[in-house]
């Protein structure tokens, strides 16, 4: 479903964030990206989302292909795509519950559906006794939750994670690892960006490891040995 | 879906407006200051415009006749004059009304009113005083008087002051002017300061456009509250303003009356409330609107 066909991300001739990758997800899959800093994880996931544009190849989500979208398109991929991130990314001026019924509303979704969908999400992961609180007035860890809730509220067809754990303590970075792995279990393919070696151990699943942009191994059950 | 779109937009626009209170109020404070401006600007231009006019209503020419002429032919003379186009009127002060006004203006004094009952006649004469409809017209008029050349003129005071009356007309045009000058100047500046001002507002909300886009927002949807907030700091302005502005404008109209007799600031505000309301509404509004509108345009190009 999700299809890289020979992508490459140049900056300039010296640094090459991405070079021939190559990569096929299929839907279901929980599939966990490593590498270092600046192996080109983030830079992957970002090509996914097209918050930039790859200098070669081609992208292709679900047979549509994302690369040739003009810019006024790109709200449709974005909608199909749920997006978890180091920094929360939660909009500090709406509670727990406006920032997940947002997605929503962008999707133009009615109020019905919103009031039906949202108060599941929040109860999927877990919060919703704080559906009316503010982002600052939430832990990291709830945070995360609530960009968990908003990432799968439109149902998406996968949702990427990019160090989703980075800024979190290890019993909340355990609690969001397996968040994200009970949403896989219900039928999201999930691609998750990391280096925590720990999560990715204990995962047991396919595990695809990039080193100076390109993939230098793709294991059905692998591990990062580092 | 539309309609849910648009009201979505609506009450995305008022709750960011509302939840940003810091920096909604900022933003209006130097709204304010900028409508203060525009605002000073319209009185400055009422104010100009009647001190302009009462000068130039001012300048006249007076035409004194000798004491034997006959009234007949002064009234002839003021329906010829009257006559012509670049003349707004003609008034006829009678030998008789000339010598009231003498002894009422110098009724204090002693001297003046013994030496009128010595000379026994009335050693005053008759007048005729001419308002042009423009003080550029006062050239033709009295090109046409030398034509003429009446018989029974003695006297016309225009030639002798020709020269101060054409240039106060000169500083009269070049005052218009130069105001006009100022009023766009003052105007250009207040306005980039309003831009500006709203185009941080929008700045400091850099990162939550960037997160709407990424959650798959189209730009309208993002552009659209951001609009909202704009008609909302140029109206709540508008509105602050011209509350504030009844008080300021009477307590500032004595003092002005002082320096300009015939013009109470306060009055003409409150006799021209609705279309200075208005036109700081409109103004408030437009600015309010347009700066964001060009402001959000660097966060949206991507």
């Amino acid at each position: 479903m999700i299809f890289l066909d020979n992508v490459s991300k140049i900056y300039n001739h010296d640094s090459a964030a991405l070079k021939n990758v190559t990569l096929r997800v299929e839907p279901k899959e929980f599939v966990t990206l490593v590498g270092g800093s600046g192996a080109g994880k983030t830079t992957l996931l970002k090509l996914l989302i097209r918050e930039e544009d790859p200098t070669e190849g081609r992208i292709f989500l679900d047979g549509l292909e994302v690369t040739s979208l003009s810019r006024k398109e790109l709200h449709h991929i974005r909608r199909r795509i749920g997006t978890v991130f180091q920094d929360y990314k939660l909009l500090p001026t709406k509670t727990a519950y406006e920032n997940v019924a947002f997605a929503m509303e962008v999707a133009g979704r009615t109020d019905e559906e919103i009031g039906e969908d949202v108060p599941q999400a929040l109860e999927l992961v877990g919060l919703e006794n704080k559906a009316n609180n503010f982002p600052h007035q939430l832990s990291g860890g709830e945070k995360q939750r609530v960009a968990i809730a908003r990432a799968l509220v439109n149902r998406p067809d996968v949702i990427l994670a990019d160090e989703p754990t980075g800024n979190l303590d290890p019993i909340n970075t355990w609690e969001i690892i397996r968040l994200l792995q009970k949403i896989n279990e219900l039928g999201t393919t999930v691609i998750l960006a990391s280096h925590d070696k720990e999560i990715i151990n204990n995962i047991d699943k396919r595990v695809i490891v990039l080193d100076k942009g390109e993939i230098i191994s793709d294991q059905e059950r692998g591990k990062y040995l580092v | 879906m539309f309609k849910i779109t648009l009201k979505r937009i609506i009450g995305s626009g008022y709750q960011s407006f509302r939840r940003n209170g810091w920096l909604s109020t900022a933003t209006i404070m130097v709204m304010v200051l900028v409508l203060f401006v525009l605002g000073n600007l319209i009185f400055l231009g009422a104010i100009a415009g009647t001190v302009l006019n009462a000068l130039e209503s001012k300048i006249d020419i007076s035409m004194y006749f000798v004491t034997s002429a006959p009234e007949e032919g002064i009234l002839g003379v003021k329906r010829e004059l009257e006559s012509l186009p670049d003349v707004k009127e003609v008034s006829y002060v009678s030998k008789e009304q000339a010598l009231e006004i003498f002894r009422d203006k110098h009724r204090q004094n002693a001297l003046i009113a013994d030496a009128l009952e010595e000379i026994g006649d009335n050693p005053l004469v008759a007048s005729l005083n001419i308002k042009a409809r423009d003080p550029s017209n006062y050239a033709v008029i009295s090109e046409f008087l030398l034509e003429k050349n009446y018989p029974t003129v003695d006297k016309i005071n225009y030639f002798e002051n020709q020269i101060v009356i054409d240039r106060l007309a000169n500083i009269l045009s070049s005052i218009r002017g130069g105001g006009a000058i100022l009023a766009v100047f003052l105007s250009l500046i207040a306005v980039l300061v309003a831009f500006n001002t709203v185009r941080l507002a929008i700045y400091t909300m850099r990162e939550e456009i960037g997160i709407m886009r990424l959650v798959g927002a189209t730009s309208w949807f993002i552009r659209g509250p951001f609009l909202i907030n704009g008609v909302l700091y140029g109206g709540i302005s508008a509105l602050v303003i011209t509350f504030l502005f009844f008080p300021l404008s009477w307590l500032a109209a004595p003092k002005l009356s002082f320096l300009i007799p015939n013009f109470n600031l306060f009055s003409y505000f409150i006799s021209n409330f609705f279309e200075f309301f208005g036109i700081m509404i409109f103004a408030g509004i437009f600015l309010g609107v347009t700066s964001s509108f060009i402001a959000i345009r660097r966060y949206l190009q991507i």
